[in-house]
């Protein structure tokens, strides 16, 4: 090992055996997490639950497929939406899909 | 085969030794562009399991949630209305859900209240998510009170915690019997914060979706189909505020890169000069070159992934929670399932090593064509 390719392959492969190890690391990962996942799913169904608890600090977050379109600018017409996580996170498929043709079609007013 | 081989270790040998007597220069290098590989690597990571295992665990969602809107905001279904659906053909089972939000004023945070259809719970109790047991210290048989939205103090008593594997969809419920809750938000008899609705055929959902809105007009229904598109699509990225920041990071990087790579500083042309000199063929200064910058950007894209797969899965995100966090008290802890996406890590394998690669090139080829007398000279 004194010839300074041999160290700079021997790191690289050294990088590489454990870039091949994440995937053997995320194979047994997920057999280990297969049976919570599937408790989680069995209580999904249990409670009826409809979202993910990801942010809890408003509502059009908390259940994100059950806000309605003004939830982001409630305190009054033209509020900004204030929230953090609000701006991570995309509006419900559901309201982009109903609400955008019409934006689009629609004449601006005089 | 040998002869090339041999030929092509001697060049690593010589490009080595060059990033190695420039080694502050070099290994702020690989620290920048690892860094930047392990931010990009994170992210892209952490997202596709989270929307992976949404898609997953949503899976089990009530086929379609329907809520009643007045003025454009949601209202309490009022007495008659799940008589007035039972009447829609294709409707196989329905059932009234109480939700609500409670704002817990001693930790400042939401939780969501709740009433288990399935699930028997005696008055008096109630069964507390694992956000609420780590913030508020609640244990099984510990009370609780909460003050109503009348003035009123309601305690309760922990029956059980719910399991903390499940935290990505049951961090903050608080389930409670339907007298409980009704009593607690002195909720009106009879009315239901929404409908649960299944339809015998999966085929028929978005069909029964219109019937619904036709039969009562003031109602909105959510279809399984639009959850599960919603968390498909959860982190987009075009909408990430974390992305756009970070396009600020790709940019500085790809100037810092751009201008190692593809400016020669005097000495590096003196080097190529010389090398010339001695008889090196234009070809071997290229593929000496070419070593660099591959070897360099290999090894950055390596451990940065290795980092970033380390942080995501095995550190729960931490370096990025606070982002993710915004201004809730309550959030889950979770550990996410590895599901990697090989696209996605062959995209950031082909954007993090291919432009480097290709940006140490170009200036070399032109230095190394010229006489080494006129690049020496500079």
């Amino acid at each position: 090992m004194s010839r300074p390719s041999d160290r700079v392959l021997g790191f690289t492969l050294l990088a590489a055996a454990l870039f091949a190890a994440t995937f053997v690391d995320a194979t047994l990962q997920r057999a280990a997490h297969e049976p919570a996942l599937q408790r989680t799913e069995r209580l999904v169904e249990d409670l009826r639950l409809s979202d993910l608890v990801l942010f809890t600090e408003a509502r059009y977050t908390r259940h994100l497929t059950q806000a309605d379109l003004h939830s982001a600018f409630q305190d009054h017409p033209v509020a900004l939406e204030h929230f953090p996580s609000g701006s991570l996170l995309p509006p419900p498929a559901l309201l982009l899909d109903r609400h955008e043709p019409l934006d689009r079609e629609a004449a601006p007013s005089d | 085969m040998n002869r090339w081989i041999e030929k092509q270790r001697h060049l690593i040998d010589f490009t080595a030794s060059s990033l190695a007597r420039r080694k502050g220069k070099s290994l702020g290098l690989l620290v920048v562009y690892t860094l930047l590989v392990f931010v990009l690597a994170s992210v892209s990571l952490y997202t596709h399991a989270l929307r992976n295992e949404a898609t997953r665990v949503l899976a089990g969602t009530p086929e379609v949630v329907l809520q009643r809107l007045i003025a454009g905001r949601h209202d309490l279904i009022p007495p008659g209305y799940i008589e007035k659906i039972g009447r829609v053909r294709g409707v196989q089972k329905i059932e009234g859900r109480l939700w609500g939000y409670y704002y817990d004023s001693v930790l400042k945070a939401n939780y969501t209240f709740m009433v288990p259809n399935d699930r028997r719970i005696p008055e008096g109790e109630i069964v507390v998510g694992p956000a609420l047991e780590r913030s508020r210290g609640l244990a099984e048989g510990n009370g609780i009170s909460f003050r109503a939205y009348s003035g009123e103090l309601h305690t309760f008593i922990v029956s059980e915690v719910l399991a903390h594997e499940s935290e990505l969809v049951n961090a903050d419920l608080v389930l409670m019997s339907e007298p409980d809750f009704r009593r607690f938000f002195a909720y009106p008899d009879g009315h239901y914060t929404d409908i649960a609705l299944w339809v015998a055929n999966p085929q028929e959902v978005r069909n029964v979706g219109l019937k619904l809105i036709n039969a009562l007009p003031d109602s909105r229904p959510i279809l399984r189909e639009e959850v599960l598109r919603t968390y498909a699509s959860i982190f987009d990225w075009r909408e990430g505020m974390m992305l756009a920041l970070l396009s600020a990071a790709i940019l500085a990087f790809g100037i810092f890169a751009w201008e190692k790579a593809a400016g020669l500083s005097a000495e590096e042309k003196r080097e190529i000069g010389i090398l010339k000199a001695i008889g090196w063929e234009t070809g071997d200064v290229i593929a000496m070159k070419f070593w660099e910058g591959f070897l360099v950007s290999l090894l950055a894209f390596l451990l940065g992934y290795v980092i970033a797969y380390i942080h995501v899965f095995h550190f729960e995100f931490a370096l990025f929670a606070p982002v993710l966090q915004g201004w809730a008290v309550l959030y889950p802890s979770f550990a996410l399932t590895p599901k990697i996406d090989g696209l996605q890590v062959a995209t950031l394998f082909v954007f993090s090593v291919l432009p480097y690669t290709a940006a140490t090139l170009v200036p070399i080829w032109r230095a190394a064509t010229t006489d080494p007398d006129t690049v020496m000279r500079g």
